[in-house]
């Protein structure tokens, strides 16, 4: 080993060093550092003294968490469901030969180039109430229209769902596509052959054939949840009271608001552990096709 | 082996579906548009107009007064600057952020791609699991981390932070764009004798220019698009243009006037914007290249 | 066992013309290859056939029964293909029955099949393994297997060897052919390999730049090449070609020199501009100055094992000779050669026809 290193004029080590120094300290020093703080009893300022479990205690018995979490699962499922198959409906059919395909892509993928915060901000004013769709409805003379989910604590969570959708369908319609487009022309020759009936194609032969398209699908979803903020503050901030609150905003706030280290580190570190629960096969499967 | 003509995909057969499938493409695309549609028309409008209520109707008597007022004396807290500010100091941060996160992660990738090492495979996997850490679990660490060199809520230290956690993504980019290119190349640099850097700055990134594109256009509406990094790490001198946004809808007097509030958010949008129509296939074949993380 | 009648097809793509009105018979339980280079439109007539592509005009026809409108399903054909193709997510004893299920054969006829499939290919290990659990030859196995489990009378193969390694491909190309003497069935493979065609055909169409140059058997194409395309793609090496003219009296000039073609049977007999093609092993090492022999020198020679090839520089042109080993080692330096013009061929320089 020495003499090889001695040896090189040719090194990539060096930078690979470099490099995971930087990802060591920067991601995993600061997950040991979050991890050990959520074991102690810090609150405004830093306390290293040992308190064990007890930030978790406090964070699983905290309702505003729970209701966090609960939103989240109840977010992540239908964000993750509906924009696959939105995105995957786009792209069969923008699959099959149609007019202005480009065109229609544009249109599909532009919300991507758009910020969360913009995508909030211009959904909360197309679903407020007041001067959005409702009265819009009403203006017209549908007097009894009503669609007020933005200010409904019961249903504000499915506008974030719509506004979610509305930003990544193209995502996936895009990945979705390529994929399609990387099917081997003798397969669709095959299912011509035999005579396969076109949904029948895609879902028994085309979609489980592109099992590892769809998957990084999921687990880019799947990411995009946990980590969610930006389209939380911008369209809700987290209300009708914290109908719509997210264990990342939950965080957020005990950190630089409510200044509660312990608290907000146990939920960084619980939403750690959650994505890597969540992503573990993914990332197993990946490593053993490496290996 | 032979080169036939294209083997074109079994289309739609009945009329009535072909129908259906149009159709169904125009209500998606009317959904996709109608936000956008509707912020822009709204931001047209005087008050007056917004006052009737009716968001969808076109603007009787367009003008740009909301976007002037948005511009330059939209008030964000206690200062009244619109959200030019904010437009500057997003260029500022986004500009270099992109450039070295690019550039790093290029050189970290074709490393990474030209190291042989049992090991290999595990760092691309913990690297790969960085991507999907949520920032929530470093957050803290890296304020105090920056603190200590001085740099929490500075200039340099928005740019280290975005450099920082693009790192990742930009180094996994590239190396699985110089996984594929022949190793044949870089050996016969070697043969002649160049160093690493060397073979990297005069044989790798000549080829590279695709995804040099890609990466920086990907990072690029990354960073500009970011609001809890520039929230947390800019200060007050450097806040991002998101940032400023929000303040200036949440601002008790930007409730006030929604067509300023729809015009700030026209604005803080068309960069991002103007770079995805501009690079249109760029644009596509980076989110493709990204979404196979790995 | 069906007959295929390819009539009058023509077809052209973005201003090309890859199908120049093909005629070709079959008839029941012929073996067929189609032979070409790339881009000669082989596969495109084969999608033809399947009805995978449309043509501009023409007709197929199968058991006298015109099929030019009908989906591929319909036609009552199985296709193996050169990247096989196979359901990537199914088992492989899926692959099989897939197509009868989704064409509501019964169950139990389903089952029946797979296992005699499963049993005539030897793959019955395999049947509970996705196709990503497979080696090339394993799935082009189940490839093959898929198409016969449709009973179809008639099978195409599109390149289905190409993607194996040599010694597969070679025991793969004796297994094709055991199990078309079998079945029985109307086979039509298409190629750009010339082993292929000449071990498995019963006839060989060998097409060039759309056109179908000649169909015949293997051994008079590879005698008795139509044209001077099929002299130069069929045969390694190829023909050895000699420009010149023939007087009408039955000699052949090549610049000064003279060479009776009173031996050769001629079908066409014309004068004029001509091209000689002469296979390597027709012919003669003789000894410089003979009669009717042509002077030459040896450049090099070749030892290919149970055989040797000896390159000569005769008339201005390198031209190979089969030689026996010995020969070849002890061969001199000036020879003479002499042509079995009996098994020689003429060509029309101007039409590229066989003489």
């Amino acid at each position: 080993m020495r003499t090889w290193l001695h040896r090189q004029t040719f090194r990539p080590d060096i930078t690979v060093v470099v490099f995971f120094g930087v990802v060591a300290v920067f991601f995993y020093g600061s997950i040991l550092w979050t991890g050990y703080m959520s074991l102690t009893r810090s609150t405004l300022i830093p306390n290293y003294n040992f308190a064990g479990f007890d930030q978790y205690i406090r964070l699983f018995t905290n309702q505003r968490w729970l209701v966090s979490c609960l939103n989240m699962v109840i977010f992540g499922v239908l964000y993750i469901v509906g924009t696959l198959a939105f995105g995957t409906l786009l792209s069969v059919f923008a699959d099959r030969r149609i007019r202005a395909e480009s065109l229609f892509r544009t249109i599909f993928l532009y919300p991507l180039a758009v910020s969360l915060i913009v995508t909030g901000l211009s959904w909360r004013w197309v679903l407020d109430p007041v001067n959005g769709l409702q009265g819009l409805v009403r203006g017209m003379g549908w007097e009894s229209f009503t669609f007020d989910w933005l200010t409904d604590p019961d249903r504000a969570i499915y506008t974030l769902v719509i506004a979610g959708i509305w930003h990544s369908a193209g995502l996936i319609m895009v990945i979705i596509l390529a994929g399609l487009r990387g099917v081997d022309d003798d397969l669709w020759k095959a299912i011509r052959m035999e005579g396969i009936p076109l949904w029948r194609a895609y879902l028994q032969v085309i979609f489980p054939g592109m099992r590892p398209v769809v998957t990084s699908c999921v687990v880019l979803l799947m990411s995009d949840v946990i980590r969610g903020y930006d389209l939380v503050i911008a369209m809700t901030k987290g209300g009708p009271g914290i109908a719509t609150e997210m264990p990342a905003k939950f965080a957020v706030d005990y950190y630089f608001a409510r200044v509660n280290l312990g608290l907000a580190s146990a939920a960084s570190i619980s939403m750690l552990v959650l994505s890597l629960l969540l992503l573990a096969p993914y990332f197993y499967s990946e490593f053993r096709r490496r290996m | 082996m032979t080169r036939s003509p294209p083997f074109e995909r079994p289309v739609f057969g009945p009329r009535a579906a072909r129908f259906g499938l149009y159709a169904f493409l125009f209500v998606s695309a009317a959904f996709f548009l109608l936000p956008l549609l509707l912020v822009i028309s709204n931001s047209l409008k005087p008050m007056e107009e917004i006052r009737q209520g009716n968001l969808l109707a076109f603007p009787v008597k367009p003008t740009f007064d909301a976007w002037v007022t948005a511009w330059k004396s939209a008030c964000t807290g206690l200062d009244c600057g619109g959200v030019r500010p904010g437009l500057w100091n997003s260029v500022k941060i986004t500009v270099p952020a992109v450039v070295i996160s690019t550039l790093a992660g290029a050189l970290n990738g074709y490393a990474l791609a030209q190291w042989k090492s049992r090991h290999a495979n595990l760092i691309m996997l913990l690297v790969m699991v960085g991507l999907f850490i949520p920032y929530q679990a470093m957050l803290y660490p890296t304020v105090k981390i920056l603190s200590s060199f001085g740099l929490f809520r500075t200039y340099c230290g928005i740019i280290l932070v975005h450099v920082v956690y693009g790192l990742p993504y930009t180094t996994l980019l590239f190396r699985n764009f110089y996984v594929g290119v022949p190793e044949e190349i870089s050996r016969a640099a070697r043969m002649e004798g160049a160093s690493f850097f060397r073979t990297f700055r005069s044989v790798i990134l000549p080829l590279s220019t695709n995804i040099l594109v890609v990466v920086a256009i990907l990072q690029f509406t990354g960073i500009w698009n970011d609001y809890l990094l520039g929230l947390i790490f800019a200060g007050n001198d450097n806040l991002p243009m998101t940032v400023q946004l929000t303040n200036i809808v949440n601002n008790a007097r930007g409730s006030a006037s929604p067509n300023v509030n729809m015009a700030a958010a026209v604005i803080t949008a068309i960069p991002t914007l103007i770079v995805y129509f501009l690079s249109g296939r760029y644009f596509v074949r980076g989110i493709a290249a990204g979404a196979v993380k790995g | 066992m069906s007959s295929v009648s390819i009539r009058k097809i023509r077809k052209s793509f973005a201003g090309l013309t890859v199908l120049d009105s093909v005629d070709m018979e079959i008839a029941p339980g012929e073996f067929i290859v189609i032979l070409g280079p790339s881009g000669c439109g082989k596969s495109t007539l084969l999608n033809v056939i399947a009805g995978l592509d449309d043509c501009d005009s023409g007709q197929i026809v199968i058991d006298a029964v015109d099929v030019s409108g009908l989906e591929p399903s319909q036609r009552g054909l199985a296709m193996v293909f050169q990247s096989y193709a196979l359901f990537p997510a199914m088992t492989v004893r899926r692959n099989l029955s897939f197509g009868m299920e989704v064409a509501g054969t019964p169950k139990a006829t389903i089952v029946q099949k797979v296992d005699w499939v499963a049993k005539l290919l030897q793959i019955e290990a395999l049947l509970d393994r996705k196709p990503s659990q497979l080696s090339g030859g394993q799935r082009q196995r189940v490839a093959i297997g898929r198409a016969l489990v449709r009973s179809s009378s008639i099978c195409l193969f599109d390149e289905p060897l190409s993607n194996l390694d040599a010694k597969l491909r070679a025991e793969t190309r004796v297994e094709l052919k055991q199990l078309h003497e079998t079945l029985k069935s109307t086979m039509i493979y298409v190629t750009h390999d010339q082993i292929e065609a000449m071990t498995m055909a019963d006839r060989v169409a060998v097409m060039h730049k759309g056109r179908v140059e000649q169909f015949a058997h293997p051994q008079s194409i590879y005698e008795k090449p139509a044209s001077l395309f099929v002299a130069g793609f069929v045969g390694s090496p190829a023909m050895n070609l000699l420009e010149g003219s023939l007087d009408g009296t039955g000699c052949f000039l090549v610049g000064l020199r003279s060479i009776s073609s009173s031996a050769y049977p001629f079908e066409n007999p014309s004068a004029g501009e001509a091209v000689l093609g002469i296979r390597c092993e027709d012919i003669g090492i003789v000894e410089p100055g003979s009669p009717d022999s042509i002077p030459a020198q040896l450049a090099f020679t070749e030892l290919l094992g149970a055989d040797a090839l000896g390159w000569f520089d005769c008339l201005g042109k390198r031209m190979s000779v089969r030689l026996g080993v010995d020969a070849a080692r002890s061969m001199a330096k000036e020879v003479g050669l002499r042509f079995d013009m009996a098994k020689a061929s003429f060509f029309s320089a101007a039409t590229e026809r066989r003489l």
